[in-house]
């Protein structure tokens, strides 16, 4: 039975050093949800503590209504892909799916039939009596995936499963693994440090960094509304302009940027000072007044060009141009101005707070 | 919200195992050279602590020259190993050397062979009814002879090259290819090539083959108590200030203990400072390219090889053959059959039995205390782990002897005797032999990613039951072919046996010794087949274990 995961101030310490921080998540039940940041921002220590071989130095991790702080690894009823598959090297194929059947006491029969389907499910049921020496490391990816969800555990967890994998094999397995979850609906936690992966394949996505949760939202949001710097320039690429909000009434704010261009911005609250904004590739465009630069790289990528331009003040952007929306292809060391669609920017205060709608 | 941190102990099963081995290496390694060192300070010409032993040992020619005897032999063994053992891995990895897998398994059975039955063999025939010396003499030429310290130097390093050249071989297997192309590509010429980049490259494996060439004749008995005759060294001294008849002297005894083992701690101590300094990680990318010689020179090239390991293996034949000949009280030879094989069924059945009993005894202990112990050591870090890594360093540099004699010191009193049991012969075995397997069990769960145990425990078997099921299951086939290597030696064991055995708990190995003693030599000859005929099937049973890849060193 797939359970929700509730997650309340965990933290984690490794004698003086904290690991994470207050970390609170609400996983919805059967949701694929994603923890995404740079290695080293505590998402696999996370992982590791839900799956009990971490000790929690504080908070409550519930399942349901269960609180498992005090249950230990073996009774959690979790299923796990490890980074490295830890395939059992002395077993079959088949063995390894049975194993956690096994555990479970599950009648034989049974355990025949559940191995079988879920081999199917993965697509190597030919290759059942093999030893995982004979598997290439995408087949034993699929033995590792069919042997974690076989049990029917209550969350699946998942520790960047796809990292050993080369591209084009990535990108089919994560469809795999997407389509098998949608299917049998379990709750599943995923870790990654890629962030195309993170929003390919998630319902949800937190983004950790320095062992704190810095946004939780869909994908979408995450990459449109960023809600810190930290999101901004982690998640796809931004662009980062300091200015300054000269006037603001709450619900529009005047932003000057180096005194050469002025905007307004849709905003949530009331803020006047310095500030940051960030911009898409795309969300910015070539015009007759703006900034001035020059164009100093282009690069064609067949369906934009991603332009480099130096601003006279050395500060470099990158803006992407959709071949489809233009004709005129801009040289290198020509001359530029720049300007922003206002509304769709990302705007924050000095505390790196979003002020933009 | 302000819980605590819970640190409280973990009544576990693992608590116990540390808590156990702990306690046993304590009291079967540190209790008795704790007793050794308390005895070395005391003597019985003397009231109150000390120093006598040592001030006579350092004063004395008849003590400290067996010093000086000791170190002459381990250098001159060391050296002469060193050479021959460099030279055969040098031409058995770069030439195309005819049956080079055969002399390979060959080099290391001679190695697994015990030490003593080469000196025996080689007093069949050398010695002052040898063969060869009454062939020699029948026409009127005298035979070098085989006794005092020549004969001992000859014996070990026949018995201990192989060492230096299994470290050689295995690092000159190692060196890229490239290496040695990119010097002949700056200029250098094949000498020069092998002394400035070959050399300096698998040097440090050449150091750990001679330290453990130095370490085994430091330690070893069997062979200058046969060969020596008055040529004295350290560890006959102890025997005979423990053992014989005259005058025993345990204090004595003990100070030449802690001697003993201070100049293996010390070659130890070399050892850290200057192999695992100058060790070069290197990846293989292209193994080096046998270069293919013909006609003469490739018999020149062989022909040394050949001859060396046919002296090593010597002593092999020339005892299973003597094993069949039935001689007089005079040294008539009366015939060819199985009398010696009777005699020794009839009236050493015993020493046959408690050989095997023995060591299989202990290799079962050996085996289940060294799972364990690797597992606590490489998954359970901390203060307990920290405080087994270094006591399990001890047996390495307390020779045989010594162990021996510091378990009869330790255990001939209340509250706990021992001596004159099995049970301290199988101490003695277990605690000799354990850090070998330990060494080979932690390699491999250094080896093997901790997520797989993970993945059992995540899957709903306990952790307990994942290492009885999973860990250990895995780890068996490596610690087995340490195993049987282990079991070997413990057949083959003397040094300890000797100082431990009581009329019931006698061994082959011991009987070997005496009947060399009594100057039996049939008799002796048909034990000592025995056991190479054991050896040789042990051997291929770790063969067999290894797939071929048997790591000794």
């Amino acid at each position: 039975m797939s359970n929700e995961v509730i997650i309340k101030n965990a933290v984690k310490r490794y004698g003086d050093f904290t690991a994470l921080h207050d970390v609170s998540l609400n996983i919805e039940q059967g949701e694929f949800f994603t923890l995404l940041g740079p290695s080293g921002c505590g998402k696999t220590t996370l992982l590791r503590m839900i799956a009990g071989f971490n000790s929690i130095e504080g908070g409550e991790f519930y399942f349901g209504d269960n609180l498992i702080n005090d249950v230990p690894a073996h009774k959690r009823d979790i299923g796990m892909v490890f980074q490295n598959y830890a395939i059992f090297p002395h077993l079959t194929v088949e063995e390894n799916v049975a194993y956690g059947l096994k555990a479970r006491k599950t009648p034989k029969a049974e355990i025949d039939a559940r191995v079988k389907e879920a081999l199917e499910l993965v697509q190597i049921a030919p290759l059942a009596k093999r030893k995982p020496s004979e598997l290439s490391g995408g087949q034993q990816h699929r033995v590792a995936l069919a042997r974690a969800f076989v049990i029917e555990p209550s969350v699946l967890l998942m520790d960047e499963p796809l990292s050993n994998l080369d591209a084009k094999l990535r990108v089919q397995m994560r469809s795999i693994i997407k389509k098998l979850q949608r299917r049998l609906g379990i709750t599943t936690i995923y870790v990654t440090h890629d962030q195309e992966e993170a929003l390919a394949i998630s319902d949800r996505i937190a983004v950790m960094n320095l062992g704190e949760v810095k946004q939780i939202g869909t994908p979408r949001e995450i990459y449109a509304k960023p809600e810190n710097p930290f999101v901004a320039g982690f998640i796809g690429v931004s662009n980062f302009l300091n200015c300054e909000v000269t006037a603001n009434d709450g619900k529009t704010a005047k932003v000057s940027i180096k005194g050469e261009l002025d905007i307004d911005v849709p905003v949530r609250r009331s803020y006047i000072g310095k500030a940051q904004l960030s911009a898409r590739p795309e969300q910015l465009f070539f015009s007759k007044t703006g900034m001035p630069g020059t164009v100093l790289f282009s690069t064609f990528l067949g369906d934009f060009i991603e332009y480099e331009v130096e601003l006279d003040d050395k500060q470099m952007l990158i803006i992407n141009e959709y071949t489809k929306d233009t004709t005129t292809v801009h040289e290198v060391g020509e001359k530029v101005h720049i300007s922003f669609d206002a509304t769709r920017i990302s705007l924050y205060d000095d505390a790196e707070e979003v002020l933009s709608k | 919200m302000t819980k605590a941190p819970r640190r409280k102990l973990k009544m576990d099963f693992w608590f116990f195992v540390k808590v156990g081995v702990i306690l046993a290496l304590c009291l079967f390694i540190v209790y008795p050279f704790y007793t050794i060192l308390t005895k070395s300070v005391f003597s019985s010409k003397v009231e109150g602590m000390t120093l006598y032993n040592f001030n006579r040992f350092f004063t004395k020619k008849y003590y400290y020259r067996t010093l000086i005897r000791s170190l002459v032999i381990c250098s001159f063994t060391t050296l002469f190993s060193c050479v021959i053992g460099v030279f055969i891995a040098y031409v058995m990895t770069r030439y195309n050397v005819p049956g080079k897998m055969f002399l390979h398994v060959l080099i290391i059975l001679s190695l697994m062979s015990p030490p003593f039955i080469g000196a025996y063999s080689w007093i069949v025939l050398l010695g002052r009814n040898g063969l060869l010396a009454k062939a020699f003499s029948s026409i009127g030429l005298t035979a070098p002879t085989i006794y005092g310290r020549n004969g001992i130097i000859f014996v070990f390093t026949l018995h201990l090259f192989p060492y230096v050249y299994l470290y050689t071989s295995g690092a000159m297997n190692s060196i890229d290819a490239s290496l040695e192309e990119a010097a002949e590509n700056l200029g250098m010429n094949k000498l020069r090539r092998i002394w400035t980049i070959t050399l300096p490259v698998v040097l440090p494996s050449i150091l750990a083959g001679c330290i453990m060439v130095f370490m085994t004749c430091l330690a070893d008995f069997g062979t200058p108590m046969l060969l020596g005759e008055g040529y004295t060294v350290l560890p006959v001294l102890v025997y005979n200030e423990y053992m014989s008849e005259s005058a025993t002297d345990p204090f004595m005894a003990s100070a030449l203990s802690v001697i003993i083992v201070a100049c293996s701690m010390v070659m130890l101590a070399l050892q850290k400072l200057v192999v695992e300094k100058k060790n070069y990680t290197m990846s293989t990318l292209r193994p080096p390219q046998e270069t293919k010689l013909h006609g003469f020179k490739r018999f020149a090239a062989s022909f040394p090889v050949y001859l060396v390991i046919f002296f090593a293996l010597l002593p092999q034949i020339v005892v299973i053959c003597q094993s069949f000949v039935e001689r007089s009280f005079s040294g008539m030879i009366q015939g060819i059959n199985l009398n010696n094989y009777r005699a020794i069924l009839s009236r050493l059945g015993q020493n046959i039995f408690n050989t095997y009993a023995f060591s299989l005894v202990a290799i079962v202990f050996i085996v289940i205390f060294g799972i364990l112990i690797s597992y606590v050591l490489v998954r359970k870090k901390g203060k307990a782990a920290t405080v087994i890594d270094t006591l399990i360093m001890f047996p390495y540099v307390i020779p045989g002897s010594v162990l021996g004699i510091g378990l009869i010191v330790a255990f001939n009193r209340k509250p706990i005797i021992l001596v004159g049991t099995a049970a301290i012969m199988i101490i003695s075995y277990v605690v000799r032999k354990l850090p070998y397997t330990v060494r080979s069990g932690s390699a491999f769960l250094y080896q093997m990613d901790p997520s797989v145990e993970e993945a059992s425990i995540n899957l709903g078997v306990s952790p307990m039951k994942t290492f009885f099921t999973m860990t250990a299951r895995m780890m068996l086939p490596g610690v087995m072919s340490g195993a049987v290597l282990s079991w070997i030696t413990c057949i083959n064991e003397l040094s300890s046996s000797i100082m431990l055995y009581s009329g019931k708990t006698s061994t082959i190995a011991v009987a070997i010794y005496q009947e060399v003693v009594r100057m039996s030599d049939g008799t002796a000859a048909a034990l000592a087949t025995i056991l190479s005929v054991t050896t040789v099937a042990s051997m291929l049973l770790v063969f067999k274990l290894t797939k071929g890849k048997v790591k000794i060193v």
